[in-house]
């Protein structure tokens, strides 16, 4: 510790330059605005509520959006959702199986609290211990077998394999104060006097369900957010979270239901941020069965002995039948992209020329045919009403055009709560579902979505249709050893395009997020889909 | 009496035994809370553990069986969702709930009696038609379509009242209250009426049905004859009377009112029980499912009792059958 000494002083010396600059900076544009206690507030209305403050008990959206405005991890993802320094300043493979990551100094918690290596081992300690979680972060921490804390600010995590997705993986992992938090409950977070952490903003109350209020952390290590005050409420209506934005009683709302874009976008004082989102909506069809597959039949209403959907020219039929242009310009009013793949441009494993196939309702009758089907079959196409945005009207479409293509198509929508417990015990034959990379790279939804099904491996575990591909799995597990970005990269291009190129699933499309604010309000759109107020600011002036 | 009382206690015990392994029963069939609450990317080992966390890993009449066994002891479970015991969530959203109804019920007694009245007494003026045909479509508007309605006149055109949401609260008793701040009942105005606009023409359709009624009985015929003042045949003979239908439905509807608020609660984001039971089953949060019905079933029996009590106050052939 001694050695930091000689540095706090100049430190010291900075933050109060910045504060005095500030200031100086607060009380220019207070003398230039019309409303200069109206200027620093912020109200934000957000569609879906926040279930807990405490950032290791529930991995929700919401929940993250929150913890990351008061809370900090080692790592962050930028609005593209690649992976930047937070708590951690850089870090790097020493070996295989060891990451060192150096730690950012001269940090403190909103109480005062130092932030060193102590805390991040507390925090790994924490996680997996978190009581009653119904979706515990430890799937994060579990890769980590050791913790060694090199110095203060130096920190090695060991692995019992190579694991490159650790930078990745932490940005989930808020940093607790190993003094503050020793023996903090989920309770204690809610209720407030927990909420202590090392972001943005201090929580100043909290009301389960309704509001949480937070004030700026004028200690705060990263860029001075715009607001000395945030008012952040949840309004799960669409419409009444609409009508409050036109009210003027919030300044930004998220989750702009697509059916009110155009409208809101021809009005004069309200302006826009959208971005392309990491949502793949996406068909997943029954690749468990050899035999019957429980909601397909043949033209007579009888069961089909062999499951059609086995057959990777019936999916290609059944993928090349959709006309996504019409999904998504219609349905959806332009709030998404064809999709030929998992993620949009630009991410991590991104398979270049992959494109969705072109919609050609004759090569979808050819392809039947050639799978022995020339007349078609029956099938019953289900998915959720409550889930995405426009889900049962897209299936609606997709019922449509598969019965043009000669595969008569009947369509069962139903609340979520009912229709993913279906969907997981493998019930369904074909049906429509989504899936937020939140890391924004490919090995995530290799993993979950399309890897077979193994518990050893913890693979699979979303792969809702049980797709199997041994040659993609082979690739996908070289991948996961791979430390080198760029081949690692290269392998779950391989891996994607195999899994694609035999329609494991049907990437639809990709949501695009919308925020809508008043004018005067700008904002930065995330991908990921976080509503965060570190990512509002005042428009320039013009 | 007190024998009355009693029975009614055993009555409504065995209801509440009964409807426990109901609820129990149907929010287990709904759905598998784990598939919505899980983190997609959890695994299959943190999917087992949570399973087992949540206690899910019981056969079902063990559930049911721990869940009494708590209960008895006045523990209705902890949420899944906000690892907080349910019943502490649900009180905390209690007073939001119970001032919206009270508002609504209030608003429909000020509202609807004196349009009541004034269409009783005078069945053929212009003015009482407009009121009946304007009472339909209180009855017949659906709540969410006139909450939005509200909101886009009153909040968004005309900017006199705040959009959505719950003011200022003050703290008495330990907990929260906002019709006793300006800005608390800004916002409390809108959801009120909303939530009160069929009672209300519940209320102008029951005391006008009671006065027309009414002023043909011998005693108010007497009443006049006698001489007695319009205002004094209106308001005493007539208004006792009419008013023992108008309890007992406002005193039903005031339970359901608490209890199907939903609506209304989550057009206007308003922080009560009713937007907290909606969000707990979107997400099967079965204790606080189960916690919620358990309370309306007690509510509804605490209300059938009260409204029996009021009854023998408002009306002495009760009480005098009590005594017999």
């Amino acid at each position: 510790m001694l050695t930091f000494a000689p540095l706090g002083l100049p430190r010291d010396k900075m933050t109060v330059f910045r504060h005095a600059a500030g200031l100086a900076a607060g009380l220019a544009i207070a003398g230039l605005a019309l409303e200069p206690a109206a200027a620093q507030t912020l109200t934000m209305g957000v569609g879906a509520p926040v279930t807990s403050i405490d950032p290791h008990y529930h991995q929700l959206s919401p929940n993250t959006a929150v913890a990351e405005m008061i809370f900090s991890a080692l790592t962050e993802t930028d609005s593209r959702a690649r992976i930047t320094p937070d708590l951690a300043e850089s870090w790097r493979p020493v070996s295989d199986t060891v990451w060192e990551f150096k730690l950012r100094q001269g940090v403190t918690f909103h109480n005062g609290s130092p932030f060193t290596a102590e805390d991040v081992a507390f925090t790994f300690e924490r996680v997996p211990k978190v009581p009653n979680s119904p979706s515990s972060y430890a799937i994060y921490t579990r890769p980590i077998t050791r913790v060694e804390i090199v110095d203060s600010y130096t920190l090695r995590l060991h692995t019992a394999s190579p694991y490159p997705l650790m930078p990745t993986d932490l940005a989930s992992v808020m940093i607790l104060d190993r003094e503050t938090h020793a023996n903090a409950t989920t309770e204690g977070f809610n209720a407030g006097p927990m909420a202590v952490g090392t972001g943005p903003f201090r929580m100043v109350s909290h009301r389960n369900g309704d509001r949480i209020e937070f004030e700026r952390n004028d200690n705060y290590f990263g860029p001075r957010p715009a607001w000395s005050r945030v008012t952040y409420r949840m309004i799960t209506n669409d419409a009444a979270r609409t009508a409050a934005l036109l009210a003027g009683d919030v300044d930004v709302i998220d989750q702009v239901p697509t059916s009110d874009l155009a409208k809101l976008r021809g009005d004069q004082r309200l302006t826009l941020a959208e971005t392309t989102g990491l949502r793949v909506i996406f068909l997943s069809f029954d690749h468990v069965r050899d035999d019957a597959s429980p909601f397909v039949t043949d033209n007579d209403g009888k069961p089909i002995p062999r499951n059609p959907l086995r057959d990777p020219r019936v999916r290609r039929a059944l993928s090349t039948a959709i006309d996504r242009n019409a999904i998504t310009e219609r349905v959806m009013e332009s709030a998404a992209l064809p999709a030929g793949q998992f993620l949009p441009e630009g991410s991590f494993g991104y398979v270049p020329g992959l494109n969705p196939p072109r919609f050609d309702t004759e090569a979808a009758k050819r392809l039947l045919a050639e799978a022995g089907f020339p007349g078609g079959f029956r099938i019953t196409l289900h998915g959720p009403n409550d889930r995405y945005p426009n889900d049962a009207r897209i299936i609606q479409a997709i019922g449509q055009m598969w019965t043009r293509a000669g595969v008569r198509t009947a369509v069962e929508a139903q609340p979520w709560t009912t229709f993913v417990g279906r969907a997981a015990r493998q019930e369904l034959s074909a049906f429509l579902i989504g899936w937020g990379t939140s890391s924004g790279e490919a090995s995530n939804p290799l993993r979950n979505l399309t890897a077979t099904f193994d518990r050893e491996k913890g693979y699979g575990a979303s792969n809702r249709g049980r797709y199997s591909n041994p040659e993609a799995d082979r690739i996908l597990e070289q991948a996961m050893r791979e430390l080198d970005d760029a081949k690692r990269e290269a392998l779950l291009q391989q891996a994607t395009r195999l899994a694609m190129e035999d329609v494991g699933i049907v990437p639809l499309h990709i949501q695009k997020n919308a925020w809508a604010m008043r004018r005067g309000f700008a904002m930065e759109a995330r991908a990921d889909e976080l509503t965060r107020a570190q990512d509002v600011r005042p428009a320039a002036a013009r | 009496m007190t024998a009355f009382l009693l029975r009614r206690l055993i009555q409504a015990a065995a209801v509440v035994l009964v409807m426990s392994l109901l609820v129990f029963l149907g929010v287990f069939a709904v759905g598998d809370p784990i598939e919505i609450l899980i983190s997609p990317e959890a695994d299959q080992f943190e999917r087992e553990r949570a399973v087992k966390a949540l206690g899910l890993d019981l056969p079902l009449w063990q559930q049911y069986l721990v869940f009494l066994g708590n209960a008895l002891r006045g523990d209705l479970g902890r949420s899944f969702v906000f690892n907080e015991p349910a019943l502490k969530l649900i009180l905390e959203r209690m007073p939001a709930t119970l001032e919206l109804a009270i508002g609504a019920t209030v608003a429909a007694l000020i509202i609807g009696l004196p349009l009541g009245l004034y269409a009783g007494l005078k069945p053929n003026s212009p003015v009482s038609k407009g009121i009946m045909a304007t009472s339909i479509l209180g009855f017949s508007l659906p709540t969410f379509w006139v909450g939005l309605m509200l909101i886009m006149v009153f909040a968004v055109q005309l900017g006199w009242l705040p959009s959505t949401g719950r003011g200022e609260t003050v703290t008495i008793l330990g907990m929260r209250w906002s019709f006793l701040t300006r800005d608390g009942i800004a916002h409390l105005i809108m959801p009120a009426l909303n939530l009160a606009l069929f009672k209300i023409s519940l209320v102008i359709r029951l005391t006008r049905a009671g006065v027309r009624e009414t002023m043909l009985m011998d005693y108010v015929k007497f009443a006049r004859a006698k001489g007695l003042s319009p205002a004094r045949v209106t308001f005493v003979h007539v208004f006792k009377n009419i008013l023992i239908p108008v309890v007992t439905v406002v005193g039903l509807e005031f339970g359901g009112t608490i209890a199907f608020s939903v609506v209304t609660e989550s057009v206007f984001a308003w922080p009560g029980m009713g937007k907290l039971i909606i969000d707990s089953i979107n997400v099967l949060d079965r204790p606080v499912m189960v916690a919620y019905l358990m309370m309306i079933v007690l509510l509804f029996i605490t209300i059938n009792l009260v409204v029996d009590i009021t009854y023998s106050l408002l009306d002495p052939r009760v009480r005098l059958e009590g005594k017999q």
